[in-house]
């Protein structure tokens, strides 16, 4: 894929510019991506503008307020654009603050995994050795556990609640992190480059920090990117479960799990209560698209082995 | 393996130690109501109190021996408990996991085959959009849909009447699995509703699951058709079903095999979400349950299970690898 701008005499311009001015014209060529970053600038918005669109009338902003206690879901009106679920939680406000519990979920799971994984990985992968083979064996012991059964059980040991999610999936997730790096450090850690730096005195911090893990970290970058979703995912699934927030906190697969009595509808009236099943569902299957297709990008624009054919 | 297995074990105990004395008595009850007077005597005779090394080596002791408590929320030992849900899940396996298999494999082959064509577009669209669905919201649509909008396929196992005979005693229950129990007694009255049953929530783990396979088996087959080894078949004049058949895809199945493995395994968390929503009373159902009410043996034995047939599986797939690529068999 020879784009135009390499035809073009180079200009002196520092090396890194240039190749982050072809990782972001490789990022933009796929209509994919865009579309991706353009369904996360929207929920970013509405993330940012949540008190604005829905200005909270509790102190915690993520109790969504409901009109009386009536148990029959009420269709979309002029007071809720989105109608209500059952018990008359406002669904447009939950959707709303949803979208920042949403964001709060993934970026905690994921960020906390990448820096545990990074520093374990590298621990792992440049030492080696018995911390190494411990390590790896841990790692081989939560791979064995299905994903979602193990995680069930630690939030019943911990106690429900959201916090208690988030708690459990970064347990369960660093090793997939830790291994990936390792086994990328693996191949870098006796390049001559690697061993020039030691001859010439460098700590092993420093190597470590200069020299190994920026060759290193793409495949862990990769990994985060297009894990945001699953993690968006497994986390609404739980909530569904009961086991996340508790009923009327602005949470998702929680507000899924409100529309369960009313996926039949009303004698002659199948889809009487649509909205209440279909407007969260659909929510959380959007925001964790445009985490997929965002992932698939950074996938190809930093692949290496896609990255210039 | 044995290794695993063993660490395995001790997460599983490090989590259950986690909960006050109190609720991991459960593993020791064997009936639905204790006083607080005896269950502190409880605490007492079976050392709840004890330092946790000494209290894993019983514990272990007690799995080995199978004594697995018991389960609140099925009101029975656990390991009769799961002697009645399980054949409900396998059934459910049974049925899917070859589906999600030739439904990842095929769309995957035809993508790759056909690359940026219309069909090729289709595939990669649903393999994303079946990537980012909920597993639950999936189900809850599908079952707006085909039952309360058509009016087909209903939620639970079996329909009361069939029920019914299944649980005569006419009926010889050989294996506990429905469909095949309804084949060996020759009613295919009873095998069509279990398949009438079985169809939605199968229908909705093909959909979640082939997606991941559709993925991998596109690109492994892209990669395998720009091999030279596909250019030297050519060159040697084979035609295009030998081509990708014998030459492209059998190459490009290998790390499907391990993707496969996985799925099948990972299928067990999909079961808890599948279950619950279309009302199937298997071991996904009762794990929801179980959380739900804090029946912490009931958990415990589950997560200790499907931690055994997750290594076991890997066993499997590792031995089948081997078996299919004669790299791994002769090098």
């Amino acid at each position: 894929m020879d784009t135009p701008s390499q035809d073009r005499p180079i200009k002196a311009i520092h090396p890194r510019w240039q190749e982050l001015s072809f990782t972001a014209k490789r990022f933009f060529k796929n209509p994919l991506s865009t579309i991706g970053l353009a369904i996360l600038a929207l929920f970013l918005i509405i993330a940012i503008l949540a008190p604005v669109i829905c200005p909270p009338k509790y102190p915690d902003p993520y109790k969504i307020p409901h009109a009386g206690w009536q148990i029959q879901p009420s269709p979309p009106s002029a007071g809720h654009i989105f109608g209500t679920t059952e018990e008359q939680y406002d669904l447009l406000y939950g959707i709303v603050w949803g979208t920042r519990s949403a964001f709060r979920i993934g970026i905690l799971v994921v960020g906390a995994n990448l820096i545990i994984g990074i520093l374990l990985g590298a621990i792992a992968g440049y030492f080696g050795g018995l911390v190494d083979e411990i390590l790896m064996r841990i790692t081989d012991v939560f791979y064995s556990i299905p994903y979602l059964v193990m995680a069930m059980a630690l939030v019943v040991a911990i106690g429900r609640g959201l916090t208690a999610v988030i708690i459990v999936m970064i347990i369960l997730e660093w090793p997939a992190y830790t291994r990936i790096l390792r086994s990328d450090i693996l191949v870098i850690r006796n390049k001559e480059y690697i061993m020039a730096a030691r001859a010439s005195g460098s700590s092993h911090f420093k190597i470590i920090l200069k020299h190994i893990l920026p060759n290193a970290m793409y495949s862990v970058l990769i990994l985060a990117s297009m894990n945001i979703g699953a993690t968006i995912l497994t986390a609404a699934a739980l909530s569904f479960l009961g086991l996340g927030s508790q009923t009327g906190t602005a949470d998702w697969g929680q507000i899924v799990s409100l529309c369960r009595n009313w996926i039949v509808g009303l004698p002659g009236h199948p889809f009487a209560f649509w909205y209440t099943v279909f407007i969260p569902g659909f929510v959380i299957t959007l925001f964790v698209l445009g985490w997929n297709l965002l992932g698939d990008a950074v996938r190809d624009v930093f692949d290496p082995k896609l990255r210039r054919k | 393996m044995i290794l695993v297995l063993a660490g395995v074990s001790i997460l599983v105990f490090s989590v259950m130690m986690i909960l006050p004395p109190g609720q991991r008595l459960a593993a020791y009850v064997t009936s639905e109501r204790v006083t607080p007077e005896q269950m502190n005597a409880m605490i007492a005779k079976y050392h709840l109190n004890d330092p946790a090394p000494i209290q894993y080596v019983r514990w272990l002791g007690n799995i080995l021996t199978g004594q697995f408590g018991f389960s609140v929320t099925a009101k029975e030992p656990v390991i009769k408990a799961f002697d009645d849900y399980f054949p409900t899940t396998l059934e459910l396996v049974l049925y899917s996991t070859p589906l999600i298999i030739l439904v990842g494999v095929w769309l995957g082959t035809l993508g790759a085959v056909r690359k940026d064509s219309p069909a090729d577009h289709f595939t990669r669209v649903f393999a994303i959009v079946g990537y980012s669905l909920p597993t639950f919201w999936l189900g809850l649509l599908l079952i707006m849909f085909f039952y309360g909008f058509v009016g087909i396929f209903p939620p639970g196992v079996l329909s009361n009447s069939i029920r019914n005979v299944v649980t005569s005693t006419g009926f010889h229950r050989y294996t506990h699995l429905v469909t095949i129990d309804a084949i060996l007694n020759w009613r295919w009255d009873v095998f069509l509703d279990g398949l009438y049953h079985i169809f939605l929530p199968a229908l909705n783990l093909v959909i979640i699951n082939s997606a991941m396979i559709m993925r991998l088996m596109r690109s492994s087959m892209l990669e395998s058709l720009g091999q030279d080894y596909m250019m030297t078949a050519r060159a040697k004049g084979a035609d295009a079903k030998t081509l990708y058949k014998r030459h492209a895809r059998r190459n490009a199945l290998l790390p499907v095999i391990t993707v496969s493995g996985l799925t099948l395994a990972g299928l067990m968390g999909g079961m808890v979400i599948t279950e619950t929503i279309f009302n199937r009373t298997g071991i996904g159902w009762w794990m929801a349950e179980a959380a739900t009410q804090l029946d912490v043996s009931a958990i415990m034995f589950n997560v200790l299970f499907l931690g055994v047939i997750y290594v076991v599986i890997n066993l499997i797939v590792d031995i089948i690898y081997a078996y299919v690529d004669p790299r791994v068999r002769l090098g």
